[in-house]
Order: structure tokens, then C-alpha cells, then sequence
């Protein structure tokens, strides 16, 4: 009774009988019957669409694995190796203001291309502690007038009851080893410009917000800033400030922009100045080419070749089983009385 | 219009119904007026009186909404927080604004407002139609008395307690009504109570004789009076109050009162005082609501929910206990470890000094990030997908009926899915396999009988058999039946009549050897009943309103034979009839005494009148039970050849009634009517026992005139259908009031019992019984039967597991409701249960309702299984409500059924496509539906789980707050609901062919513990995939050709990249149905995700926070993001798709046969 007026009203049938019918209106939503292509696992498809994903993984392997094999990469662990050895308390050492300069020598054994990248690579560093990640004041680094929003850079947030500039826990715990690579005698520039992306040059670093009572307060973290330099040049922070997902990260640290050459020594003289003794966190420095797929890592040229011949064997095998042992799949036998279904 | 044209005659109908119509006098009842509980005071025709306002009763309007305008909010908002899923959310939610939250508080809050706040704007609507169509009822039109004997037209709404209102034929009552007078001279009026009861047939009021005056509008200028009753309550039959009206005082019972919703009828107007408004009304105060029933889907879905809260709260635990130990660590001694968190200096959250504390902030924080392992818009997308399936039933045309203008109705849209696990139909039998219209169609007169026609019964019977000549002889009446079907200027066929027989027909009978007896037999037919004539004026024709369809097919039956029933007054019955001896057509009229009603303990009823040559016969139609041992010792001259022809009749599947009469002299009848009259007035509680003794003593001595056959046909398609469901495995299980013998027939033509079934009978008609019941010791028949009821339970179990190992033998069970009510009894049921479930069939015949619902709650409760009800009428109603399914048929026995029903069909034939396509659909959709959705967040919530192992479980998410609180709403959802609404494993055609499909709904497979946990593993096993994956190429490396290495920011969208993809196209390959609808959600929810980022990256900073530009800057140009998403993808889809080819090639279940068989008929025959 109630539906009645729905079905009746929706009805423009001009023949008076039909007027009052609650017939449903065809529509081949309303009745289910929309056109619709219904693919179904056959061996062909099944079969070709692993070839397909083989023939198609297997040269993207090779050519990550070729990319990845030409970067030429040199990586040298150097926190235990640039503490004295006569140094029992590591983490009072690096905490001192003793000279913490060391010298070490890296053998190319590759011609290297320019520009040549030097990171260096941090280990056990949570950079992505909840704590770590908030410790931090976009407001502040983009705008000269928000100076004053810390709070959520506690406990870097003000330091003798003024604000700090940049605040928070990242800022603060800028990395402050340095590096000055040499070749024989001569120097190697390192290029830090342009090692960051350019949107946080022109739009998350403020041109006009200049460091200001930074690393004043009580404890004292990492680097310490130019307060002269606008923030958006200070592309060390920058690159800092952009936080690593993982614990082990690496981060660019500049370019060498001439080529090395096979069988040169360079050598570092690095200020060891960053504390990861007292978490037991590993440092290194690393001078990498980069290829189109950027660094060495031989994962993806690898896990796409694995994954091609996989396929390529799934193939395989589906055909075999596909010719040796040929099943009537839509046999209505199969759809017996007794038997139960999904194979219980 | 049609009924406008007709002619009532103006009769008193006060004495017809001799039972049910007697002076109400003052009982018992009675003296309680004015005290607790019936305390109601009813001053008539004051408006405005001072009594009238200190008794400020509701008025008349009714509400059925649920909400107000001001409980809208609070009140929709408390029920949906009762989902425990949504509690949580809410709870999260408020947690995001203090400090322990993970991600930004509108980030958490947005989502879940999103689908609070749909599922609201979806109660509203509900709630406004059913607000609509309150305001249709609340502003109907009724006559009021304005005063001074003016009547005029004002709203149901406006009426109040007290008032006079007038009410016109065919116009429903607005109020309960206390009737005055009606247009009748003694104030009787027909009422039609469909929408009470579902009962069809008119029932008989009768106003107080003192009021039955007031006729005429003007009457009521003075008319005053003081009615004092029981308060509102829900009892439909019983009435108590009295009146007083001049100096008297007069009782009042349910006799005078015409409950609201029910229609006057054959009766021009009538006057009523308003006694019960509104809410008060009986009807409403007996409107409970339905049972809400839930489906086994959903209720396993809850345990899913509970499991995935375990899961969570104990990674949250893991991660807490490892958070707490690692911030411990953080300061020893007051040397700082990793200094650079400052643990020295340190919220509470996070100090190694209050360790304890920080991990149990951090569980919170934990739950709260972790939330992403429920699926926020689950309950959302499933109501959804529900209602528009349920669309497509009510919009579905085959189950469109086209002579009643029915279509399907699903009353509730939470049953859908329940459609499709149906293991067990518990069906009426009258108007639901049968299409409860009568027909006479043999009758067996003075030992001899007649009426040609072939039943539907003995056609399937004869089917089974194989008999070839039978079958010709079917055959060829099929052919000319079909024929005369076909030819476009046929006879119209008369509703109610099916006899062919050339020897009565035509006013033949009177050449028959005993004319006599044939025209007693049909003069017994043209009298004996309560039936009134309606005159067509301008054709002539007669039809009539009857209470049965039985009774209307005997007066039928007797019109066409010669006995043209035309004219009942209060005290006669006229009608033509042919004389035999002068062959002219002769007007009769027979004066009427008395009417000694039907009711199902007598089955009989007698009447009995006075012809004109003044002799006085009891005329009685009864069940063979009663009626053979009634017979007078010279009565039983046809005894044997009418007890062996309704013996073939009950064979063929029809109902049979046996004609007898007596002639009594007068000194006995006045006897009799002495007697009768003075039990009658009567005011004693046994009442009615004792009108049943004086009326028993009456209907003996009888002579035998014959047997009547009336057919009940079986509705289209029926044992198609059956044939189907049983193709099917559901169990199909028949309940009916009907005979043995015609429960049996039945079950034949319907294909429910098929040749070479083993039956096994259960019954009571033993002997050894029968002479217990001679003897009358109660206790001693229960003991009896008990022990017989067993005895045959435990005979019928041994020969079942006796064939169990060994052969084909199916069984069907046979058992009559008497000894069900032994079988039904504690210590038998289970045994009993046992042997039904193992029987193929199931017939119980002579069960009554409630019978019926527990034979629903045993197999419910007994064997765990679904259970549908099905039926048509008000019988069925507990059956209906204890089902875990109940379908109402809405045919011709009126509402009650449909009212009390989930899902209503217009013929029993559409539950075939109900269950196989769309239960089957539907069980289909919600169940894959369900996996996916825990698929999809949990292979979310993972990775993020797994990044906090990355990030010493700090809480700190791997994504973007957006990225996580839209993943849910945006990027996932829509297919999912595709899904849902559209996916069809096989096309409804297949359905149909290969009906063992069902059986995967049944037997739950694709909602299995080991579905479910195999979906939730593939959740596992893509996120642990897509995390390792992810970091292991990115990192630590450089990421493009400039040397800059991958921050969290770009981790984070690479990986969410990969998760989009892959749950999207996960879906793609788990559906075998692609419409264009779900290409557009699939493709454009990953569209959708590379869209958002390039508008979320492109806006400034301060909004977009760690994600600016980070797509359009930092890794679109990039060759390695394209690289690394597209290994991650295509290799992460890898192991789900090698399992599925495998179990699709290998161990396929039904539906993907039924797919394969569907590819190679298409591939070997392409159309």
C-alpha cells in the first residue's frame, strides 16, 4: 500500500489500462543485465601473462643491473677508525673539545665520472622518532614573522627566553662532521649547492629568516649555523631537515664535480665531530656516481630478474601441466550431488 | 466503481450469526469498569466539555518515525555508536586532539565524520519517507460532527476522544470507534479487518439497540452520552466498558467496536463515537516491531571485527612493550643514549624515566594508529550495497506479477545476503503453493459420482506413474485445454467452478436414477452457508461475499447447477430453482432458524430452516471425521460407495466436505430452540461448551446425501520451482492444515514426493489409539501415543541409517500435527530432528501455528541452518518471525503475512529466482564484499605496523595524515561497493541451470574461516611485500641522477603508491564481472590517488606540509619511482594470482566450473 504511490507515479505509459501498473521499469541496471566482459583464467591467458611479465621484467633487470654496476662507489666506515685508539670513553671524546681532525685515504679503483656525490651515511639514527619528526616549526623556517611559533619544538624551543631559530630537535641535532677531500696535494672543491630540492629552497626555507640564538642552549647538539646565511642557502639543514625514513639513511653531503681516476688516492681529512657513539651508530663516507636510476644497488636489477624468471618458470610449468595433463575444466561432471565444493 | 453499481439487500443480520452475535450483557468483566486498568471515561458529542479537558487524551495523529527534529542528532548519533567498530573510531577520534595522537585530530575526525555522517543523512531520508507517509494518514478525511447536528469533513488528525464522526462505505475507520448506528435498521455493519488480521472475510458489528436509532445527521444535535471502558491496550477481540446513556446504564463488549484500519463494508454509512485515538488505538498499541533479525554473514563478520581487534590490540601491545623498553634504554644513569630525542628532557610520553607511563600512552597512541586494520566505512558501504540490492529485487521484472500488479518487496534489506545460505524452506501449503481459489470440481451424489475434470494432481500422478495411456489421455486434455486457452472467444471461465459433467450440467439431473437426492444435495449447497448475494443491477448476475473461498465455490457450484441463491433478508433465503416435475424455473424461499456456525473444533456447520410447505430441516456440511459417525442408522444407505469416492478425491488432492440433512418435526425442533435460545442469553463462562452440547445433540441421526470435491490448484510453476530447490539441496519442508491424504497428493503434484521415494509415515490412526480415545482417559492416549510417536521415530531412523552406506534411497517423512506434538516434545526432538533432516521431503500435515513456528525454531535451533518461512497468511505469522528468513506471499488472504515478512513475493515460483539468483548473488557479493574490505586494511594497516618496527615503534606513521584517513573513503571504496552491487560470479541464466550453485552459500564456502584468514593472509604476506620491497630498493642509495637520496615524504608516497595499486588491482583480478562501472571505480580510484597528489602537492606548504610537490618535483621525473611501483606491484600480485590460478584450474568450486563451462559452450559456439 505504501509503495503504491513510488511505482505508479514513475509510470508515462500513455495507455490508460497500463496507468496504474507497478510493472518495474526495464533498465539493464535495474535488472542486472548491463554488458560486462566477463575474462576468465584460461591456460592461454594465464600463460601468456606470465611470458608477458617475464618479457617484460627480465630487460628492465638487466638494464637496472647494468646501471646499477656501473655506479662506482666507494664507502669507508670511519667512527671507530677516527677515535684515537688510546680513547677508552668514546662518547666523552667525541663530547670534548679536544681536536677531533683524522685523516684517511680512499683508493679509487674505478674511473669516476663527474659529478661524484659524497654523502655521508648514518646508522641506528631514528630519524623518524614521532618525537624527532615533530620536534620541528615549518611555520617558523618559512616566515620571518613566526618566529615565535616553537611549541612544538620543545625542548629546543627557546633558549635563554628567546625563541630559537631554526627550533626543534632536527635543527638542533645537525649533523657537524666535515669533510675536505684531497687529491695528492691538491684540493678537491665540494660543491654544496644545489644538493637539495629546489621547493624547499624557495618555499619551505624562508629567504629572509636568518639563523638567530641557535645551539645557545644548555646542551649542545649538532653543527651550528652562519647566522648571516638566509635559511634557504643553509642547504646542509635543508637536507637535514628532510628526514630520513629508515634508521640507516644516507645524505648528500655535496659534489665533487671533476673526474677521479682509476687508481687515484684521496685523501680525507674529516673533522669527527657528530656524536653516534652513545647510541653504538655507525658513520660513513661515501662517494658514489649515479646512473639514471641513481645509486648502486643492485636489489632492483636483481629482485626484477628473479621475478622475470620466476614467471618465465611459472610459465613454463602452468604449459606443462597445461599439455601433459589436459583437463575438460568445464565438465558439468564436476558438479556432481555429492560432491562438495572448493575441495572441503 | 464496480462495487457502486451493485445492490445490498437491507436485512438484519443479527440473527444469521447465532454464535457470534448475542446480547452483550453485564459480565464479570463488567464490575471492574471505573477501576485500575479500566479507568478510561469517554464523554460523546462535547467538544470542549469540562470532563473532555480533564481527561486530555493524545489526539489522533500517529507517528511511526523514529526520530523528531530535536531527537534527530542525539539520537541517531547514539545508535550509531553502539557498533562497537564506530565506538572505537569515535574514541580514537576524540584521543587525536590530545597529545598521543599519531596524525593531525581533523585527519582522524574527517574520515569518520564522513560516514557518521552519511549513514545519517541515510536514517533521515528513511525517516522523512516514513514521516510522509504519516502525514498521508494523519490528514485523511473523516466526517466530524461540528454540532447541532452538522457534519462536516475535517482531518483524521483533528479528531478527538468524544467526537461523533460518520463514516462512509468502502472508507476506512480513523480512530477505534464505538458504532452507534449504522445505515442498517439495527445498527449492524460489515467491517473488513485485512489489515488487522489478514482475514478476508467481513465481519458483523452490532450498535446498542438503544442508539440504533440515530439515523439521520440532525439526531445527533442532543445526543449525549458517557461511555466508561478499559484503558488502550493490545488486545484485538475484547472489549469492556459500559455506557450510560439517558437514565440507563449499558454494557458495551468488541461487538460495538470498529478498531481503526479496518474497513467499512457493505454498509452505506455508519455513526460512530471516538473512543481511542492515535497511539491509543488497538491496532497501534498491537503494532510491536519485527524481530530484527541479522544474517550469519554479518554475525560472523562481527567475530572477524573482534578478531581484528585482538590482532590489534596485541601489536599494539608488542609494539608498546618494545617502545618501552627502547625509551628506557634511552637514558641509563643520566647518560643520554639517543640524545638527539633529548630523553632527558622529556614528555610523559616519551620519558625513560616514567617508562611505564610512556608505554602505556604509547598502547593508546598504538590503537590509534593501528585503527586502520578496521575499516572505517565497512557498516557504511554494506548498508549501502544492501539497499540497492535490494532495489534490484523490488525492481526485479521476472518477479514481477503481472495479474495482481505485484512486484517483489524486501520489507528489510538486511536478509539479502541470508537469501543465498537457505538450507531449510518451512512453507504453508493454502495460498502458497496453492492459489486459494477454490474450485468445485467432482462431488460424489447418492453413491454415485460426477465431475469429469482432471486434477492437477492425477496429471502428475499420472506423469510419475509413466503410465502411457494415462499420459495420452493427460496429454490430450492438456492439448484442449491449451486449446480452448488459446482460442481468442472461449467461455470466461466461472472463478470458483471447474465441473464438466453432462449428466447434472444443463438441468440434466433430473434424468439421473435419484433426482431426489441430487436436488436435496444442491438445495443443501444453495442454503447452507452464511454467504450474501450481490446483484449486479444492470447485468443481473449474482456474486457473492462469502467467508471462505470453500464456501463461495458450494453456493457457486449450486448457482450453476439450477440453484440460483439470489436474496437473503434477516429470516429468509431465497432462490430459484428448477422443478423437476414441471421443468420451469420456481422461486423458493426457505425460512431460516438457525445457523449453527463452523468453527475448526466442530468442523461442521449446519443451518437450519423452514420451507414453505412448513417442514423443518437441519441441513449439515461437515469433515468426513465428524460426519460419517453422525449418520442415522437408515442414513447410510450411499455410506460405502461415498466413503470409497472421497477416498479417491483426498487421492486426487482435493478437499472434501460430506453433505447430510435431517428433517425434524416441531415439537423437537422447538425443543431445540428452547434450549438453544436459553444458552445463548446466557451469561456463564461455558457459554459457548454449552451451545456446542445443545447443537452436537442436534446434528445426529443424519442422512447421507453425498461428498463435494473442491480443488485447491496449484499455483504456476510450482513443482518446477520445487524441482529446482530440490536441484539445489534446500530442503523444502511442507506444513499444512490439510488431511493426510491430500498433504500427500499435494506433495506429489509439486514434485515434493516423487515415485520410489521411500515414506516413512508417523500418525496416530492406530487402532490401539483409537479405542484409547473411545475410552476417553486422557492420560492414558497421551501415554499412548507418546510411546507409539517414539516407537515410529525409532523404526523410521533404523530404516534410514540402515540405507545410509549402501544405495540411492531417498526418504520422505510424513507426519500428522498430533503426533508432531508428541515429536516436538523434549526428550523426542532431537531424534526426531535427526530422521527429518536425512528425508529428502518433509510433509506434516494438520499442524496448527503454532506448531508450524516450533517446527521453525527446532530446525533453527536444532541443526544450526538457515531457515526460510514462507506463507500467505495470518497462520504463518510466528512461523514467519521465527525464521531466520520469512517470505510472505501477497496474495489473496490479506497482509498480516506480508506485514510480518522480510522479503514479500507475489508467487511462490519467484522464490526460485529469490534464492538462486539473487540469494545467490547477494551471499556472493556481501561475502566477497566482507574479505576484501579486511584484505584491503589490513594490507594498509600492515605496512604502517611495519614501518614502526623501522621507527623503534614511536608511533610515527609511514604516510602522510591524509594519505592514512582518506585511504578508507577514497582510494578503495568505491570498487569495493562495485563489488558488492554488481559482481555476478555466473549470469543469472547460469544460475538457474546449474541450481547446485546454491549449495555454495549453504555450505558457507565462500565466507569459510579459511577464505577469510586466506584473504587476511594475502593482506599479510602484500604489505610485508610492498614494505621490503619498497625500502630495499630506495634505500639508502641515491634516488635520481642528482644524487639525492628518498626522505620519509618520498618512502611514504611510493609505498602508498604501491598499496593503492595493488589493492585496486587485486580487485580486478579477483572479479570475473567487469561492467563499465567497475572499470571507471578500479582505474579511477588509482587515477583518483595520482590526482589528489598532484592537487594536495600543489597546495602551499603550510598546508600540504611533508607531501609539497613531492610528487611533481621528487618522483615523477624520476625513473626510479615508476621502476620501483612497478616491480612492487606486478610482483606483489604474483603469489595471490599463481594460488588462484591453481585452486581455479585444479580444484575448482561451482561457480568457476560454471564459469569454465560457460567459456567453452562460448568458445565451441560462438554466437
Amino acid at each position: 500500500m505504501a509503495s503504491s504511490s513510488a511505482a505508479g507515479a514513475g509510470s508515462t505509459d500513455p495507455t490508460a489500462a497500463r496507468r496504474n501498473t507497478k510493472r518495474p521499469k526495464y533498465s539493464k541496471f535495474t535488472q542486472q543485465e548491463l554488458p560486462a566482459c566477463k575474462p576468465i583464467l584460461t591456460p592461454r591467458a594465464v600463460i601468456s601473462a606470465f611470458l608477458l611479465v617475464s618479457v617484460v621484467f627480465v630487460p628492465i633487470g638487466v638494464a637496472a643491473l647494468i646501471a646499477s654496476r656501473k655506479v662506482v662507489e666507494i664507502v669507508y666506515r670511519y667512527e671507530s677508525k677516527c677515535i684515537p685508539s688510546n680513547v677508552t670513553d668514546r662518547v666523552a671524546y667525541i663530547q670534548s673539545s679536544a681536536d677531533k681532525t683524522c685523516r684517511i685515504s680512499l683508493d679509487v679503483t674505478k674511473h669516476m665520472k663527474s659529478p661524484i656525490y659524497v654523502y655521508y651515511q648514518l646508522d641506528n639514527f631514528y630519524q623518524n622518532h614521532r618525537r624527532y619528526v615533530k620536534s620541528r616549526s615549518d611555520e617558523q623556517l618559512r616566515d620571518r614573522s613566526e618566529e615565535g611559533s616553537t611549541s612544538a619544538c620543545k625542548p629546543e624551543d627557546t633558549a635563554n627566553g628567546k625563541p630559537i631559530v631554526p627550533c626543534g630537535l632536527i635543527a638542533w641535532s645537525l649533523f657537524n662532521d666535515t669533510y675536505s677531500f684531497f687529491r695528492g696535494n691538491k684540493n678537491l672543491t665540494v660543491n654544496k649547492k644545489g644538493i637539495s630540492w629546489k621547493s624547499d629552497r624557495e618555499h619551505k626555507f624562508g629567504k629572509d629568516v636568518f639563523p638567530k640564538n641557535f645551539q645557545n642552549s644548555s646542551i649542545r647538539g649538532g653543527a651550528s649555523l652562519n647566522e648571516s646565511i638566509p635559511l634557504s642557502e643553509q642547504e646542509d639543514l635543508i637536507v637535514w631537515m628532510r628526514t630520513a625514513a629508515l634508521p640507516t639513511f644516507r645524505k648528500l653531503y655535496g659534489k665533487i664535480e671533476v673526474d677521479l681516476n682509476e687508481g687515484d688516492t684521496i685523501n680525507v681529512t674529516l673533522q669527527n665531530n657528530y656524536n653516534t657513539y652513545s647510541f653504538s651508530g655507525r658513520k660513513k663516507l661515501v662517494l658514489s656516481t649515479t646512473s639514471w636510476l641513481g645509486g648502486k644497488n643492485d636489489f632492483l636489477g636483481i629482485a626484477y630478474l628473479t621475478v622475470g624468471g620466476l614467471c618465465f618458470f611459472l610459465a613454463l610449468a602452468f604449459t606443462i601441466v597445461y599439455f601433459v595433463k589436459p583437463r575438460q575444466l568445464g565438465d558439468p561432471s564436476y558438479l556432481s550431488w555429492n560432491r562438495n565444493p572448493g575441495g572441503h | 466503481m464496480r462495487r457502486g453499481k451493485r445492490r445490498m439487500i437491507k436485512l438484519k443480520f443479527s440473527k444469521i450469526y447465532s454464535f457470534a452475535c448475542g446480547k452483550t450483557s453485564f459480565q464479570r468483566d463488567h464490575s471492574r469498569i471505573g477501576g485500575h486498568g479500566h479507568s478510561r471515561v469517554v464523554v460523546c458529542n462535547e467538544p470542549g466539555s469540562f470532563e473532555g479537558e480533564i481527561f486530555s487524551y493524545a489526539d489522533n495523529s500517529v507517528r511511526s518515525t523514529k526520530y523528531t527534529v530535536a531527537t534527530f542528532l542525539p539520537k541517531s548519533l547514539f545508535e550509531q555508536f553502539r557498533r562497537v567498530a564506530n565506538f572505537y573510531f569515535l574514541v580514537a577520534g576524540i584521543l587525536a586532539f590530545t597529545k598521543l595522537t599519531p596524525y593531525t585530530a581533523v585527519s582522524a575526525i574527517l574520515p569518520l565524520s564522513i560516514i557518521i555522517g552519511a549513514t545519517m543523512v541515510k536514517e533521515g531520508i528513511e525517516d522523512w519517507r516514513r514521516k510522509k507517509q504519516d502525514i498521508e494518514v494523519n490528514n485523511r478525511r473523516a466526517i466530524l460532527h461540528k454540532g447541532d447536528g452538522l457534519f462536516e469533513y475535517t482531518e483524521w488528525k483533528n479528531l478527538r476522544v468524544g467526537n461523533i464522526v460518520k463514516i462512509m462505505k468502502d472508507e476506512f475507520f480513523p480512530a477505534d470507534l464505538l458504532l452507534l448506528s449504522s445505515s442498517y435498521e439495527d445498527a449492524v455493519c460489515y467491517v473488513e479487518t485485512m489489515n488487522l488480521d489478514g482475514e478476508t472475510n467481513l465481519k458483523l458489528k452490532q450498535g446498542l439497540e438503544v442508539t440504533s436509532s440515530l439515523h439521520e445527521d440532525f439526531k445527533f444535535h442532543d445526543f449525549r452520552a458517557v461511555i466508561k471502558c478499559e484503558d488502550p491496550n493490545a488486545n484485538l477481540y475484547s472489549f469492556v466498558g459500559s455506557m450510560e446513556f439517558g437514565e440507563q446504564k449499558y454494557p458495551l463488549s468488541a461487538h460495538q467496536l470498529l478498531l481503526r484500519d479496518s474497513k467499512l463494508r457493505n454498509t452505506d454509512y455508519v455513526f460512530g463515537a471516538v473512543i481511542f485515538t492515535g497511539h491509543d488505538t488497538k491496532v497501534i498499541q498491537n503494532s510491536t516491531d519485527p524481530p530484527s533479525k541479522r544474517s550469519k554473514i554479518e554475525k560472523k563478520m562481527d567475530k572477524i571485527i573482534y578478531l581484528l581487534f585482538c590482532v590489534l590490540f596485541l601489536i599494539a601491545f608488542v609494539g608498546s612493550v618494545l617502545f618501552g623498553i627502547t625509551t628506557k634504554r634511552d637514558l641509563v644513569n643520566g647518560i643520554m643514549k639517543r640524545w638527539y630525542l633529548r630523553p632527558d628532557s622529556s614528555t610523559v610520553f616519551f620519558d625513560p624515566e616514567r617508562a611505564y607511563a610512556a608505554a602505556i600512552f604509547h598502547s593508546l597512541t598504538a590503537l590509534m594508529l593501528y585503527n586502520f586494520f578496521i575499516p572505517i566505512s565497512l557498516y557504511f558501504s554494506i548498508e549501502i550495497v544492501k539497499v540497492l540490492q535490494s532495489i534490484f529485487i523490488n525492481r526485479d521484472i521476472r518477479m514481477y506479477y503481472e495479474e495482481a500488479n505485484k512486484r517483489a518487496l524486501a520489507r528489510t534489506s538486511n536478509l539479502n545476503e541470508e537469501l543465498g545460505q537457505v538450507d531449510t524452506i518451512l512453507s504453508d501449503k493454502t495460498g502458497t503453493l496453492t492459489c486459494n481459489s477454490m474450485e468445485f470440481i467432482k462431488c460424489s451424489v447418492a453413491g454415485v459420482a460426477y465431475g469429469r475434470g482432471v486434477t492437477e494432481v492425477e496429471q502428475a500422478l499420472g506423469r510419475s506413474n509413466g503410465s502411457p495411456i494415462l499420459n495420452e489421455s493427460i496429454n490430450r486434455l492438456e492439448l484442449k485445454s491449451n486449446e480452448i486457452r488459446d482460442s481468442p472467444d472461449r467461455k470466461e471461465p466461472i472463478e470458483g467452478f471447474n465441473f464438466t459433467d453432462e449428466r447434472i450440467m444443463n438441468g440434466n439431473w433430473v434424468h439421473e436414477p435419484h433426482a431426489d437426492v441430487i436436488q436435496k444435495f444442491f438445495r443443501l449447497l444453495a442454503v447452507c452457508h452464511t454467504a450474501i448475494p450481490v446483484v449486479d443491477e444492470e447485468t443481473g448476475n449474482i456474486s457473492y461475499e462469502a467467508e471462505s473461498p470453500d464456501e463461495a465455490a458450494f453456493v457457486i457450484a449450486a448457482r450453476e447447477v439450477g440453484f440460483k441463491f439470489y436474496k437473503r433478508t434477516q429470516t429468509c433465503l431465497s432462490m430459484y430453482e428448477l422443478d423437476p416435475i414441471s421443468g420451469n424455473e420456481v422461486e423458493r424461499t426457505y425460512k431460516l432458524l438457525n445457523v449453527l456456525e463452523y468453527n475448526s473444533s466442530r468442523k461442521r456447520m449446519s443451518v437450519i430452516v423452514k420451507d414453505e410447505r412448513g417442514r423443518i430441516f437441519l441441513l449439515c456440511k461437515g469433515a468426513d471425521s465428524v460426519m460419517f459417525e453422525r449418520l442415522a442408522e437408515n442414513g447410510r444407505k450411499y455410506e460405502e460407495k461415498t466413503l470409497e469416492h472421497v477416498r479417491e478425491y483426498a487421492d486426487a488432492g482435493l478437499r472434501t466436505l460430506i453433505l447430510a440433512y435431517r428433517e425434524l418435526d416441531e415439537e423437537e425442533y422447538k425443543e431445540f430452540d428452547d434450549k438453544f435460545s436459553e444458552v445463548k442469553n446466557s451469561v456463564s463462562a461455558d457459554r459457548e461448551t454449552l451451545m456446542e452440547e445443545v447443537s452436537d445433540k442436534m446434528e445426529r441421526n443424519l442422512i447421507l446425501l453425498g461428498a463435494t470435491a473442491v480443488e485447491d490448484k496449484l499455483q504456476n510453476g510450482v513443482p518446477d520451482c520445487i524441482d529446482k530447490l530440490a536441484q539445489a539441496k534446500i530442503k523444502v519442508w511442507v506444513l499444512t492444515g490439510d488431511k493426510m491424504e491430500t498433504a500427500i497428493n499435494i506433495g506429489f503434484s509439486c514434485r515434493l514426493l516423487r515415485q520410489g521415494m521411500k515414506q516413512i509415515i508417523i500418525h496416530l490412526e492406530i487402532p490401539e489409539i483409537q479405542a484409547l480415545e473411545k475410552a476417553g482417559d486422557k492420560r492414558a492416549i497421551a501415554k499412548a501415543s507418546r510411546e507409539s510417536v517414539h516407537h515410529q521415530i525409532s523404526e523410521g531412523g533404523k530404516l534410514v541409517s540402515a540405507s545410509r552406506g549402501t544405495c540411492q534411497q531417498t526418504f520422505a517423512l510424513i507426519i500428522d500435527g498430533k503426533s508432531l506434538t508428541y515429536a516436538l516434545e523434549d526428550d523426542m526432538k532431537n531424534m526426531f530432528l535427526e530422521l527429518a533432516s536425512y528425508c529428502a521431503s518433509f510433509i506434516c500435515c494438520r499442524s496448527s501455528p503454532k506448531q508450524k513456528a516450533l517446527v521453525t525454531r527446532l530446525v533453527k535451533s536444532g541443526t544450526g541452518k538457515t531457515t526460510l518461512a514462507i506463507g500467505d497468511g495470518a497462520n504463518d505469522v510466528g512461523m514467519l518471525q521465527e525464521a531466520d528468513v520469512g517470505i510472505g506471499i501477497s496474495g489473496v488472504e490479506g497482509m498480516q503475512a506480508v506485514m510480518s515478512s522480510d522479503i514479500a513475493i507475489a508467487q511462490f515460483r519467484y522464490l526460485e529466482r529469490l534464492l538462486l539468483v539473487h540469494g545467490h548473488w547477494c551471499y556472493r557479493r556481501m561475502s566477497s564484499m566482507i574479505c576484501y574490505f579486511f584484505y584491503k586494511n589490513i594490507t594498509f594497516g600492515f605496512t604502517l605496523f611495519l614501518y614502526e618496527v623501522y621507527a623503534s615503534f614511536s608511533g610515527q606513521p609511514g604516510y602522510n595524515d591524509w594519505f592514512l584517513s582518506l585511504y578508507s573513503v577514497f582510494f578503495s571504496s568505491l570498487p569495493v561497493i562495485a563489488l558488492g552491487v554488481l559482481d555476478q560470479d555466473v549470469s543469472a541464466r547460469y544460475c538457474l541451470k546449474f541450481p547446485i550453485l546454491y549449495q555454495e552459500g549453504v555450505q558457507n564456502v565462500l565466507f569459510s574461516w579459511r577464505l577469510i584468514l586466506s584473504w587476511m593472509l594475502n593482506g599479510f604476506i602484500s604489505a610485508t611485500m610492498i614494505f621490503f620491497f619498497c625500502t630495499k630498493a630506495i634505500e639508502p642509495q641515491a634516488f635520481d641522477k642528482e644524487g639525492r637520496t628518498a626522505g620519509r615524504d618520498m618512502m611514504g608516497v611510493t609505498m602508498y603508491t604501491c598499496v593503492v595499486w595493488v589493492v585496486n588491482l587485486q580487485m580486478a583480478l579477483a572479479i570475473r564481472y567487469f561492467t563499465l562501472i567497475q572499470h571507471i571505480f578500479i582505474w579511477g580510484s588509482i587515477g583518483f590517488w595520482y590526482l589528489f597528489l598532484l592537487a594536495y602537492g600543489a597546495m602551499p606548504p603550510s598546508m600540504s606540509t611533508n607531501v609539497y610537490k613531492v610528487f611533481i618535483e621528487t618522483l615523477a621525473p624520476y625513473p626510479s619511482f615508476w621502476v620501483v611501483t612497478f616491480f612492487v606491484v606486478i610482483s606483489t600480485l604474483i603469489p595471490s594470482f599463481s594460488c588462484s590460478v591453481i585452486q581455479m584450474w585444479f580444484f575448482p568450486m561451482y561457480h568457476q566450473t560454471v564459469q569454465w563451462i560457460r567459456y567453452e559452450r562460448k568458445k565451441s559456439n560462438p554466437e
